[in-house]
């Protein structure tokens, strides 16, 4: 990799922040590249990236604006693959001609480039072009939500919030101004990325007629996508002449067309955060009938409003059902627990019970996904538990989502799950938007 | 598809930026869809004659290109079952600004729906669904879906609206043929993708359905300013 733009006086400059994190923390071969030429550091510092001896992958490009053209040119003369263009001063500070020159030398020798006005991509334990310095940012670790943002503030606070909820990441990019590689190209590359097996994306706005070229590749794509659309509010709608384009706002359209062709949209971060966690665990989807399985009554309560807040049905538990869990409930429990939708097996309960209660409501053909709501203060639950209720839902084949307050005492439990890929919430509501992102993608 | 003569319609409104109401049904009928009947004239005989041979009361609107929203201008009266009171009316109509003829047309009761067409920046094209009528933008209580749709997309919208009980039937009030429904909604989608390059919004509103038809009462197509 070639980082071009590095600075011989300013170490905080971009360039030498992205230069020094991946020459010494990252397995890529990196080259700096200041037309000074000389030392940096006791490494050499090259004149231009064509005296670079080896073949260059990628190059990052760090200069400024009216150099960039010059710098993509000489990139495509040595044979680079390809170039994130950190460098701001284009069409996002109204230079359309400049972002267009380089467009158009890039589109014509087939060199795709990621930006211009961009962090780049962040690639855990290979690459990493963001130019934050390393022990300010918080990173994810390795896994498979793949993660593209308009805006690269926003992938860096995304990428705090999916560390917290222990999600890995695939690869996040930031496209910025979106030049040459855009939301519908990364769609192609993460369907044919075998590490990723959720993409999500950060979108602002699509250029004219791009959302329908966007959803005709989301719908041959056989991976889920969320998105999480920012500019929801109306600007201030100039006067509209008829009905329908005052009902159809952009917003609206947005949402509504996302719905049809089962692309599931988060509402906020923390949406985005839980439909990631949930959809990388299952992608295939529900109709949205949810079983409940509660160590409390009020937690069966607040997630029951909880679904019916966000449009998931808390169908009847057949009676076959109910009458094979109750003749195998512990004797503790067999009289006092309450075996309707939600169920609340009550803090006397022990692991047998639950496991017993989620595999026959797996087995019930009204429900398509099972919540579990785990107190694990009751006496009666091991440590295994998580480990234990994984094997139940493996073996039924239903999906089966979990809340566990994430506390470090009670993680022993969380990993019982999530090492077998069952999503585990971190609060009730958290639990029931994870049913919600599988209802949101249900095939069409 | 489009026939010749819709062409000229679309190409001749161009400079007005809209499709008078008249016109844009007769672009409707073309596609086979359900219109009432009608008479377009500025002679109170004619009306009259129209009147008299209706199956029941009739409603008169002024045609003019002056005025776009008709409502606005009290352009529009229903209801009208007398010859004296049709007279009354057509002399009041044909006094408003720029109207020249008068539609008058048989009146249909049902459920007051709107479909409508939206062509999106991002998405392009995008047909609408809700309940219709002149408080649609109270109610805010729509559909919308990227063009062309299938007939069977047409019963999940129905489905994703809070009116959706008024469409199954509520109460003593039928419901409305979903099948014709879905097929002219359908169709309507296949229409706006046709009119992807001059449309910018078109309300059909209200759309009279009832257990056997869907009847489009007004309509109106916007077109791209300036092309």
């Amino acid at each position: 990799m070639a980082v071009i733009g590095v600075s011989t006086t300013h170490n905080s400059h971009p360039a030498n922040v992205i230069y020094t994190k991946n020459h010494l923390r990252y397995p890529v071969k990196t080259y700096a590249v200041n037309p000074k030429g000389g030392l940096l550091n006791r490494e050499p510092l090259y004149r231009q990236v064509e005296d670079i001896e080896g073949d260059v992958d990628m190059a990052v490009i760090a200069v400024r604006a009216q150099f960039v053209p010059g710098v993509v040119e000489q990139c495509i003369k040595k044979g680079v693959k390809g170039a994130v263009i950190i460098s701001g001063g284009f069409s996002e500070s109204g230079n359309h001609e400049l972002q267009k020159k380089v467009t158009d030398i890039a589109e014509e020798a087939d060199f795709p480039f990621v930006g211009p006005n961009c962090l780049g991509i962040y690639a855990p334990d290979v690459v990493d072009t963001f130019f934050l310095p390393g022990e300010r940012i918080v990173r994810p670790k390795k896994g498979n939500i793949g993660f593209v943002s308009q805006s690269g503030g926003v992938l860096v606070d995304q990428m705090v919030k999916f560390a917290g909820q222990g999600i890995g990441i695939s690869l996040g990019v930031s496209i910025g101004n979106k030049a040459v590689l855009r939301e519908i190209d990364m769609i192609d590359w993460f369907e044919n990325d075998l590490e990723t097996r959720v993409i999500a994306f950060y979108v602002e706005g699509f250029a004219r007629r791009e959302g329908r070229e966007f959803i005709r590749r989301a719908e041959r794509c056989t991976k889920p996508i969320v998105v999480l659309k920012a500019g929801k509010s109306p600007k201030g709608m100039a006067a509209v002449s008829s009905h329908t384009a005052s009902l159809a706002g952009d917003y609206r359209v947005f949402s509504e067309v996302m719905k049809q062709f089962c692309v599931a949209e988060a509402y906020n971060e923390y949406e985005l955060t839980t439909f990631c966690e949930a959809l990388s665990c299952y992608s295939k989807g529900i109709r949205g009938n949810v079983g409940i399985v509660s160590l409390s009554g009020g937690h069966g309560v607040l997630a029951a409003d909880a679904c019916s807040a966000h449009g998931i049905n808390l169908p009847q538990i057949t009676a076959q059902t109910i009458g094979k869990i109750r003749e195998n409930l512990s004797m503790e429990i067999r009289q006092i627990a309450s075996l309707t939708n939600p169920m609340d097996l009550t803090g006397s309960c022990v692991d047998g019970d639950i496991e017993i209660s989620v595999r026959h409501l797996a087995r019930d053909e009204n429900i398509d996904c099972i919540l579990t709501l785990l107190l694990p203060y009751s006496p009666g639950i091991s440590a295994d538990i998580g480990a234990k209720l994984s094997q139940v839902a493996r073996n039924e084949g239903k999906p089966l989502i979990a809340y566990v307050p994430h506390e470090d005492k009670y993680k022993i439990i969380i990993e019982g799950f999530e090492l077998n890929n069952i999503p585990v919430a971190s609060s009730v509501e958290g639990a029931v938007l994870m049913a919600k992102a599988l209802k949101r993608c249900r095939p069409c | 598809m489009l026939s010749e003569s819709d062409r000229r319609i679309i190409e001749a409104s161009k400079i007005r930026g809209w499709v008078l109401e008249p016109q844009a049904k007769h672009i409707m009928a073309g596609q086979g869809f359900d219109i009432p009947n009608f008479v377009l004239t500025d002679s109170i005989e004619i009306a009259g004659k129209f009147l008299r041979n209706a199956p029941g009361p009739v409603v008169a609107k002024a045609v003019s290109e002056k005025i776009l929203h008709k409502t606005e201008f009290a352009a529009v009266v229903t209801g009208i079952s007398d010859e004296k009171s049709l007279e009354r009316e057509m002399i009041r109509l044909k006094a408003l600004e720029g109207c020249e003829q008068v539609l008058v047309e048989e009146m249909v009761k049902g459920l007051e729906i709107i479909i409508g067409a939206k062509n999106d920046f991002q998405f392009g094209p995008v047909v609408v669904l809700g309940l219709g009528g002149t408080s649609v933008e109270i109610y805010k209580d729509t559909a919308i879906r990227m063009a062309p749709v299938k007939s069977a997309d047409v019963v999940s919208m129905v489905d994703s609206l809070k009116a959706k009980r008024l469409f199954r039937g509520y109460r003593r009030a039928p419901g409305v043929n979903m099948a014709v429904l879905g097929h002219l909604v359908a169709k309507f989608s296949s229409l706006i993708m046709d009119l992807e390059e001059n449309f910018q919004s078109i309300d059909l509103n209200p759309v009279i359905c009832t257990q056997d038809r869907c009847v489009i009462a007004d309509a109106r197509i916007m077109l791209v300013k300036g092309s």
